[in-house]
């Protein structure tokens, strides 16, 4: 072994290294390799193989847990009374096909009856009818509507600004930079109490004790039951907490994407307008907005795509109600109930019938299309790459 | 700055410019200064009231009054009892519960595991794609992007399904599996090792280096740095994971099979949750706040030794949870 490679480090023993005039070094082997590299070609496997050996892990996880879920999910919105049963062959797709050959869904073993009969599924919109029938999921939708509407474009301007002052300042740059990222690296649920707690009427909430400071009663901001001071928390102040929770974990991320497209612009249009005598405002709107408009559109379609898919953030706002996981306000906790927590609502309360969640998890999807198409569609005219 | 290089009519002038940076620099410090304490104060109250006993938290009202409860009131009584495996009942009765102690191993577990998976398919799915040449090769990666338009939830339902057919339900199978593959990871690291310049593979090809050799020796040390950046970012995910495995493993065995062991399966967050409603924390706010200290506290301690990877990693990307 050890004279082999002796004898292969011989072979590719270099005689010269020339540099070549770009700088670039040639290495000028003594005798020619060609022959190694051919007798070691035959060991190796071909690109194609090792591509799809390296590709089996990822693969089998994407066609089971992503690949198949996706099709079955769209599958079961369009058949129709789509009956999940907890069985063998049970999976939509092998439920639908099993249900082609018989009628027995169920069948009791020793005996032979059939429990379950099975009606071959039909395909329809039926499921569509009934979600966008469903007078809680259209609240869903307004409630989604409302607050996306609200807290994206506050967002986005407050980071912007916070973003461009953040960078015409030089101290203490760095630590203000980190506190704003802060809010990121936390626990959607540990805050949401927190926030809870600071806008409670009871001890330690910090919003009612400034109001009071101003002479004003303290308001009932979340809760359902009525305090001293007020009664049941009305709508518009539990959006408020809503608002106010999601912006404080919504800046960070904007404010550190909007930080690193302002590092990228040229500081020469700045002395330009400088030299010219414009004003900040004008050097803001006429070189900052432009230059950092490729931002903007991204942040504007991330956070509208991430707004319609809340839930976690509304609904920690109401956790130490102690009302649930899909708990959203008011009476029957839908004040402000999110689409995608109305889809989670009818999955976890109602997993036989998946066909309704599925549905309402496409009109979901329909939505998000639209609104990046609109987006991007509007973008072409405003964005200057 | 060019301001030494600026010329003005007369002395008045020039201190009138100056007056003016000034008063602009101040309110520009303001601005930033309040806000930085909106995004600060969820923070320092979490802390102060975590570390008060339930009587102070009664009394607090402000930070100013924080003060002036000296430390004979500082307690970590509210870390204690959510640690505890047991607690006084009010008929006075030792009672089992599930302490935090429980929910921090669980998502270790998860976290560590799951981590591990989402890491080596993605190093080697990514390697493919930025690397290797095979027939499909563009259509299968067109494919991946195409799922990240896709809202999770439609993913959710079925693999509710899956999860229950296969009897996953409260077990780290559902936790770590399910999600053991993340196309943005693959997108991320396909990036980064595009970069490498092809001459490295040549070189690597002429010392008869194997394909999966040259992935191991040389590509993966190049991209350590994203590789760390999306390990960092897959644990913190996990730990903030709630949807899923409140779904899924939200309780214990006892609940999902006739095992005897009363073994809770739930992560922190979900854990969190339950304590909000869980005996021991029935009106007392300062153990629920303790509660979400605990699970905030390690993101902090993570978040200072890896603010570099974390950031950059964040600044390419949208994900979260």
């Amino acid at each position: 072994m050890a004279e082999k490679i002796k004898e292969r480090n011989e072979e590719m023993a270099v005689e010269e290294v020339k540099l070549t005039p770009e700088g670039a070094a040639v290495l000028e082997l003594k005798h020619s390799t060609s022959h190694l590299i051919a007798k070691r070609r035959l060991v190796t496997l071909p690109q194609w193989a090792t591509a799809w050996i390296v590709l089996i892990p990822a693969m089998i996880f994407l066609v089971f847990f992503m690949f198949y879920p996706i099709i079955n999910t769209f599958f079961m919105a369009f058949v129709q009374d789509f009956r999940w049963v907890d069985g063998a062959g049970s999976f939509a797709l092998g439920n639908f096909f099993s249900a082609l050959g018989n009628t027995c869904a169920q069948m009791d073993k020793k005996t032979g009856e059939c429990l379950i009969t099975n009606s071959i599924p039909s395909f329809g919109f039926d499921n569509f009818v009934t979600v966008l029938s469903n007078q809680v999921f259209l609240k869903s939708i307004l409630n989604t509507l409302e607050l996306v509407i609200i807290e994206v474009p506050l967002t986005i301007i407050i980071s912007l600004l916070i973003a461009t002052f953040l960078n015409s300042i030089k101290a203490l740059r760095g630590l203000y930079q980190t506190i704003f990222f802060l809010p990121y690296v936390t626990n959607t649920i540990a805050l949401g109490l927190v926030f809870q707690m600071l806008f409670s009427s009871g001890q330690g909430g910090i919003i009612n004790m400034v109001l009071s400071n101003f002479g004003r009663s303290p308001v009932n901001w979340i809760s359902p039951y009525p305090t001293q001071f007020d009664g049941p928390a009305s709508r518009f102040h539990q959006g408020v907490v809503i608002v106010v929770y999601s912006i404080w974990t919504g800046l960070a991320f904007k404010i550190l994407v909007f930080m690193s497209g302002l590092a990228t612009i040229d500081k020469q249009y700045y002395d330009a307008a400088k030299v010219d005598g414009s004003s900040s405002f004008t050097i803001w709107r006429r070189i900052t907005l432009p230059l950092l408009s490729p931002q903007i559109l991204y942040i504007t379609i991330t956070s509208f795509i991430g707004a319609f898919k809340m839930y976690t953030g509304v609904m920690s706002v109401y956790s130490s109600l102690n009302k649930g996981a899909y708990y959203f306000g008011g009476d029957h906790g839908e004040e402000w109930m999110p689409i995608v927590g109305w889809i989670y609502k009818q999955l976890d309360e109602n997993y036989l019938y998946p066909g309704i969640a599925a549905a309402g998890s496409l009109v979901l999807l329909a939505i998000i299309l639209v609104i990046t198409a609109l987006q991007f569609a509007v973008s072409k005219k405003r964005v200057h790459y | 700055m060019a301001e030494h290089a600026m010329y003005f009519a007369d002395e008045s002038a020039r201190r009138r410019y100056i007056a003016i940076n000034i008063v602009k620099k101040v309110f520009l410090y303001l601005f930033i200064t309040i806000f930085a304490l909106f995004m600060l104060t969820p923070f320092l109250f979490m802390i102060f009231a975590s570390l008060v006993d339930a009587t102070a938290f009664e009394q607090f009202t402000l930070f100013a009054d924080f003060s002036k409860l000296g430390f004979e009131n500082w307690t970590f009584s509210n870390y204690q009892a959510i640690f505890a495996k047991t607690y006084i009942n009010n008929l006075g009765k030792e009672v089992a519960r599930s302490s935090f102690a429980q929910y921090f191993l669980n998502t270790i577990i998860v976290a560590v595991s799951s981590t591990a998976v989402t890491v080596v398919t993605a190093v080697l799915a990514a390697f493919a794609f930025a690397r290797l040449e095979f027939k499909g090769k563009n259509l299968l990666f067109a494919l991946l992007l195409a799922t990240m338009m896709i809202p999770g939830e439609m993913m959710v339902i079925t693999n509710y399904q899956t999860t229950i057919q296969l009897d996953w339900k409260f077990t780290f199978s559902a936790l770590i599996f399910v999600h053991g593959v993340s196309v943005f990871y693959i997108y991320y690291l396909r990036q980064t090792f595009q970069q490498i310049p092809n001459e490295l593979y040549l070189a690597a090809k002429v010392d008869g280096v194997t394909d999966i050799g040259y992935l191991f020796k040389v590509m993966i040390p190049i991209a350590m740095p994203t590789i760390m950046t999306i390990l960092i970012l897959s644990l913190m995910g996990a730990w903030n994971s709630f949807i899923w495995p409140n779904l899924v493993a939200n309780g214990n065995w006892l609940q999902g099979k006739g095992v005897k062991t009363n073994y809770d399966m739930r992560l922190v967050s979900n854990g969190l949750m339950s304590l909000f409603s869980s005996d021991i924390a029935k009106g007392q706010d300062a153990i629920k706040i303790a509660g979400s200290m605990v699970v905030t506290a390690p993101l902090f301690v993570f978040f200072i030794v890896f603010r570099k990877y974390i950031m950059r990693g964040v600044s390419r990307s949208g994900i979260k949870g």
